[in-house]
């Protein structure tokens, strides 16, 4: 956990007294509606389409149980009782009222959580793996880098205005949880011979109704010079990014139209002439925030303890284990993930109790500490093995042990129609019927790892582009369609689903995918064969046949 | 539009001057980075100040050379959503050692100021009476800044070693 000091708890509630007087602008009158979107939106606030929309900040996935209470408190005392984790580390409350979303920053702020440039074109919430720190393998913990990123982009004075929204995500793993590729920039931290650290440096990654696979712009950038290698990309693109079209103006528009030799040559000139300013980290710089995450004192603790063996015998337990427990790089732990994915529910959405009950188990198994997945799930990163079945039960009794992590039924979806003035579609029914039709435990573990992400319109907030299926709400003659691409991926080896035919409306949907599930079971040469590899070896023709031959 | 200079409203000494229309024979004088541009040389012939409004999407490099005989260089925000001038400021007064009156013009409303200042403007034509009026408390609105920038402001983590280093000097 990162612990703010006295500098960072002043300047949020500086930001919460700037907000609060333009709030007191807008309500007199003072200020536009034009005016006051930019900086509402600068502070995460949103008009949707039934009320405001309300977009906090989890940076880099890591929560405190205390923090996590307080998002609870917020649900509660100021919307209706339950909050909604986003694809990008963020916690959204849909029905919050404009005179009071000061109070709730101000009560936020007390515990250090913040919604600054959660939307708005600047720098969006830092991203990271949700099992940074203590994922195996892991080449460092990459939050000391996303800290130091969160502070340089917070209220930066030059880039608080660009062309379009900007987003950072972080990985120091092999395997990318963070779709650092869809990203406008994306690191990758990795070591050079001298085993000293820096990063790849990815830009102009990015979904809506452009996607691009994000491309290398520097294979190695050394710690020392992150910050001076982005502010020359960020300064190179507030400059010549496009700004006569707003569908026109990501970062990745501006590389994909100038090409990435030519994109890098630009950002390369400009880093010369920054490299060795006040932006160069030194080795003190980056120990001085290191300082100020505090890690678990982990006990030494057996590999294979006692109640987990008994529990064994529980084949509830072991079918809950086996999908939602994961390998810990500390012997004796494991990471647990809380699937939001239950049965029939919105994807993502937690109720106040529910991330109440979820802080106080933090409290009691996972020293204190909770991360939030791009996933839309939630982990505790810390949980001795020997707490696991006693853990199970509390998560069961509370609607979060759902067995179904990484499954058909962990459907990534955005808002959609229900709440967002955006869409042109419903996402969250969808999920909700997927999840009844493949309700099955067996089933679902049958068909193995596949995901399924739904967005409500080309904008792309679920992530359909990426998904194993993806599934893109449009718009004909009034009515809801979709259009269903399969083959997508978001991580190391990230790629864009390919459409499979002509949209469905809405009352097909469900058909369809288990067509294509079906499809799948019949296609792939073993059970290991995920379904995204299977699609990779045969491509979508076996499954527009079977999709279509009957429709 | 009211100017905005070392925190009070002060009467504009800068005629604005449109394209096409006669120059005065003397005082300071604003003119478009176009005019300005077609004969540089005229106006070092001139007496009284010359200052350029230069538009955000215009290479700073055709103006460089000409920096050191400008009194003021005015920037544009045509609206508070576009941000290009800020990375101009910046470059003039970081990179290019401009030291003149660098001044803030467009759609500049209150909630820019801090930016703007960090960017280095130093003079704000304000679009609106009631800004104009709160720029000195708006300007006190923040004590703590993440980013180094031109205007010598301490950074946190600046602030940071620094109190370490009395720390352990202390001990």
């Amino acid at each position: 956990m990162y612990a703010y000091d006295e500098l960072d708890r002043t300047l949020i509630n500086e930001r919460v007294s700037e907000f609060r007087d333009q709030v007191k602008r807008r309500l007199s009158g003072e200020l536009t509606e034009d005016e006051f979107k930019m900086l509402r939106l600068q502070n995460g606030v949103y008009l949707q389409l039934h009320a405001y929309m309300f977009r906090v900040a989890i940076p880099y996935g890591t929560l405190s149980s205390k923090q996590l209470r307080q998002l609870a408190h917020v649900a509660r005392r100021y919307d209706r009782g339950y909050g909604h984790f986003t694809t990008r580390q963020n916690i959204q409350y849909n029905w919050i009222k404009l005179a009071e979303l000061p109070d709730a920053l101000s009560d936020l702020a007390e515990v250090g959580i913040h919604a600054m440039q959660t939307s708005g074109n600047n720098t969006r919430n830092v991203t990271s793996d949700q099992w940074a720190g203590v994922a195996p393998g892991e080449i460092e913990d990459p939050r000391i880098w996303s800290e130091l990123l969160r502070q340089y982009t917070t209220l930066h004075p030059e880039f608080s205005f660009l062309p379009r929204k900007f987003k950072f995500a972080i990985t120091a793993s092999e395997h990318d949880r963070a779709a650092i590729k869809i990203h406008d920039i994306g690191l990758r931290l990795i070591k050079n011979a001298d085993g000293e650290t820096g990063f790849e440096v990815l830009v102009g990654g990015g979904l809506g109704r452009t996607p691009f696979i994000g491309k290398t712009i520097k294979p190695f950038v050394h710690g020392r010079d992150l910050l001076s290698y982005v502010e020359a990309i960020l300064r190179v693109y507030n400059q010549y990014g496009r700004r006569d079209n707003i569908y026109k103006a990501r970062i990745k528009i501006l590389v994909h139209e100038l090409g990435i030799e030519k994109f890098a040559r630009e950002v390369e000139e400009e880093w010369q002439q920054l490299r060795d300013s006040a932006l160069t980290l030194d080795h003190a710089d980056i120990e001085e925030i290191r300082s100020r995450f505090s890690y678990p004192a982990y006990e030494k603790l057996p590999h294979m303890p006692d109640e987990l063996k008994q529990a064994a015998h529980d084949p509830l337990f072991e079918r809950w284990r086996k999908n939602s427990v994961f390998p810990h790089k500390v012997q004796g732990y494991s990471i647990v993930t809380l699937s939001l994915k239950p049965v029939g529910g919105p994807p993502g959405d937690a109720t106040a109790d529910q991330m109440d009950a979820i802080a106080d188990l933090a409290d009691r198994y996972s020293f204190g500490e909770i991360r939030v997945g791009h996933e839309q799930n939630l982990a505790l990163p810390h949980v001795a093995k020997r707490d696991l079945p006693v853990l199970w039960k509390a998560l069961d009794k509370i609607g979060v042990a759902t067995p179904n992590v990484n499954l058909v039924t962990d459907i990534i979806a955005c808002p959609g129609l229900d709440y967002c003035s955006l869409a042109n579609a419903r996402s969250i029914p969808i999920a909700q019927e997927l999840t009844r039709r493949f309700a099955n435990h067996d089933t679902a573990n049958l068909i193995g790892r596949l995901h399924i992400n739904i967005s409500g319109c080309i904008n792309a907030c679920g992530h359909h582009h990426v998904g194993h299926i993806g599934i893109l709400g449009v718009e004909k003659n009034g009515e809801e369609f979709y259009q269903i691409t399969i083959g997508g991926r978001a991580d190391e080896n990230a790629e864009m689903g390919t459409l499979i035919g002509p949209a469905v409306p809405y009352a097909e949907v469900a058909d369809v995918i288990e067509d294509i599930v079906e499809a799948y079971l019949a296609l792939r040469d073993r059970a290991e064969e995920l379904f995204v590899d299977t699609v990779k070896r045969l491509g979508v023709e076996p499954f527009r046949e079977r999709v279509y031959a009957t429709r | 539009m009211p100017l905005v200079k070392q925190g009070r409203i002060i009467t504009d000494a800068f005629a604005h001057v449109p394209d096409g229309a006669e120059l005065p024979g003397d005082g300071a004088i604003l003119i478009s980075a176009a005019r300005f541009l077609e004969d540089p040389e005229a106006f070092s012939r001139r007496t009284g100040k010359t200052g350029v409004i230069w538009p955000n999407n215009r290479d700073l490099d055709d103006l460089v050379p000409y920096l050191d005989r400008l009194a003021v260089v005015a920037l544009v925000f045509p609206s508070f959503r576009d941000g290009r001038a800020y990375s101009q400021a910046r470059l003039l007064r970081e990179r290019h050692g401009y030291d003149g009156e660098l001044r803030a013009t467009g759609q500049v409303l209150r909630d820019q100021f801090v930016f703007m200042q960090r960017a280095g403007f130093d003079a704000f034509e304000v679009k609106k009476e009631s800004d104009a009026e709160a720029f000195a408390a708006t300007v006190k609105r923040y004590s703590v800044f993440y980013q180094p920038t031109g205007d010598g402001r301490v950074t946190a983590l600046n602030r940071r070693m620094q109190s370490r280093h009395s720390e352990s000097a202390a001990r």
